[in-house]
């Protein structure tokens, strides 16, 4: 596989295993219990028992990020499965029974994509209330539009191929069409951009708990642990710091990966070094 | 070219109208009585008689979508309906802070072309070199790096500890040293989405024939890359000033926050905070046809730019 030769998708593909490692092996690495608040330890500074020191609350800052792993992914991926799924299934049907479907779920998608995609979030979570779902629900409906744009236009340039018409005149069914030749057909790039969008889902969801909309204390997620940091800049600035770094490691190997896809997938279309 | 607006004009208007409904279902779906809120004072809940007095009154129990068309037909003219908290007209709060914004996002724009298109440009030109390998990992690190922490790595090197700007603050007037790092911020976000459309644009017009052709007439390497190459590697960049400009408004809620800056990011953050539904509504309606409007624009600046386009219509 000529994935593993690239090596910014090696690079990826290792931070990636690690993070689900982390995630999955939270309550193993992490040395203190992240929602467990000790005022008496309040701001402590880094030693050997608190490697990343301790937050305004006495609770220590290492234990929470290894703890944050499993929010980011959690919300990268449901976001991106739900958006896919949505995307899938509106775009194909506009993609493939074309007419009045087709300008309708069109329409629609334009109409999602007329709002500028934090505030469209923002209204959403401004109205329904803050909190994890409807985040998650604000982040699925920003992102769903992207990906029913691709499927109708990969179908769309589909349409007319011989591999189709054979099966039309075997009299296969729409369904069927669907499923066993149309989808096969879109799940590639479905992939790229599902990938991509782990790490736009996870800086969306990160950039909303910050403002306090989305995950709520006491449970450890990066941005709203920079929020709770905000208060502290002048003297803690490690409190922003390392869930910063964190963010930005996480959102970059998803970009890497998806961008080692692309190149994979269609060499022309990539963005990326080409040497 | 008037045909091609006109058509494009009438394809918006379906779009116009599903956005409006889409914003009001939220509006509607959202929990809390809005008659109740509104008569809620300083004294307390009002009593459940005077309530439902000013809920009929209001139309608040009205079905919805006769609530929904009083709204359009009131947005229609302009009317956005009031504050729940302030009792300011919204399109003036909305008009006023959007000032703010544009100020912040034009000293943005600025920023972020002054480096993505030198960057995007000599990448390009020095194609597979340690130039074009940094300026384009920079890039993909530029656009994995969560805004409000630039906007605070920021705040940390230059206010706290060099201490030579203010932290956060709008001024009198959105005076120049507060607005320093803000639009640093979103600038450098912004560059590195544009740079990578620079490079791409730029490496597409250096493999034309009339690059050839000009190199073959002998010029100068420099005017074949600023003269021919750049001139029309600027097209779609075009295109790129309105998806910066997308992207410094998605950045402006979270930086306009951080820098206390009264732009419609502030605005909508601050009025989620104050459960202020008519703002929200009124900034979700207010942005969306603003949007429409711009790629309507850069649409029609793209046909009359592009010569080819103008003749395949024509014929």
């Amino acid at each position: 596989m000529k994935l593993s030769t690239d090596p910014g998708c090696k690079l990826a593909i290792l931070i990636i295993a690690g993070l689900v490692l982390g995630a999955l092996l939270a309550g193993w690495i992490a040395p203190h219990d992240p929602e467990k608040a000790l005022p008496e330890l309040r701001l402590k500074s880094p030693d050997w028992e608190y490697p990343l020191g301790t937050d305004h609350l006495g609770r220590c800052i290492f234990s929470r990020m290894i703890f944050g792993i499993r929010m980011s992914l959690l919300i990268g991926v449901v976001v991106v499965l739900l958006s896919a799924i949505l995307g899938i299934f509106l775009g194909g049907a506009a993609g493939y029974f074309g007419g009045v479907m087709d300008e309708t779920i069109m329409r629609v998608v334009d109409a999602f994509l007329a709002f500028p995609s934090i505030f469209l979030a923002l209204a959403v979570i401004g109205f329904l209330g803050s909190g994890l779902t409807n985040m998650m629900l604000s982040l699925i409906l920003v992102e769903w539009t992207g990906y029913a744009r691709l499927v109708r236009s990969i179908i769309l340039s589909l349409k007319g191929k011989e591999f189709l018409e054979a099966a039309l005149s075997l009299g296969a069914s729409d369904q069927y069409i669907l499923r066993r030749h149309l989808l096969p057909n879109v799940l590639p790039q479905v992939l790229v951009m599902a990938t991509l969008g782990v790490g736009y889902a996870i800086l969306g969801a990160a950039s909303l708990s910050f403002l306090g909309l989305g995950v709520q204390p006491p449970t450890p997620e990066w941005g709203s642990m920079m929020n709770d940091g905000r208060p502290f800049v002048r003297t803690e600035p490690r409190m922003m710091i390392f869930p910063g770094i964190a963010i930005t490691i996480t959102v970059l190997a998803f970009n890497l990966l998806g961008e080692g896809l692309r190149e994979r997938l269609d060499p022309r279309s990539s963005i990326k070094m080409d040497f | 070219m008037l045909s091609f607006i006109l058509r494009r004009l009438l394809l918006l208007l379906p779009v116009l109208l599903l956005v409006s409904i889409i914003s009001f279902s939220l509006f509607y779906l959202a929990p809390g009585d809005p008659a109740e809120i509104l008569l809620t004072g300083p004294m307390g809940t009002a009593d459940p008689v005077t309530v439902q007095e000013f809920r009929h009154k209001a139309g608040f129990d009205d079905p919805p979508q006769i609530q929904y068309l009083r709204w359009l037909s009131r947005a229609v003219r302009g009317d956005l309906g009031h504050s729940y908290i302030t009792g300011e007209r919204v399109l003036d709060a909305i008009l006023h802070s959007f000032r703010s914004t544009l100020r912040l996002a034009l000293a943005s724009l600025i920023i972020s072309f002054m480096i993505s298109i030198p960057i995007g440009v000599l990448s390009a030109v020095k194609r597979g070199s340690m130039f074009d390998f940094l300026g384009m990992a920079l890039a993909l690190l530029g656009v994995s790096v969560p805004n409000f922490w630039l906007a605070y790595l920021l705040i940390i090197a230059f206010a706290l500890r060099l201490d030579i700007l203010p932290v956060a603050g709008y001024g009198l007037n959105g005076d120049f040293e507060h607005l320093i790092l803000p639009a640093m911020t979103l600038g450098i976000s912004a560059a590195a989405v544009t740079s990578r459309v620079m490079r791409t644009s730029m490496l597409e017009a250096l493999s034309q024939d009339y690059i050839l052709a000009a190199r073959a007439r002998g010029l100068h390497e420099r005017s074949v890359v600023l003269g021919h190459a750049l001139r029309n590697a600027l097209l779609p960049v075009i295109t790129v000033v309105g998806l910066n400009f997308t992207y410094l408004l998605n950045g402006s809620p979270v930086v306009e926050t951080i820098f206390a800056w009264p732009g419609i990011g502030n605005l909508m953050t601050y009025s989620i905070y104050d459960r202020d539904y008519p703002v929200i509504l009124g900034c979700m309606l207010f942005l969306a046809v603003l949007f429409l409007a711009l790629n309507l624009l850069v649409d029609i600046c793209y046909y009359y730019l592009n010569p080819r386009l103008r003749h395949e219509a024509e014929h």
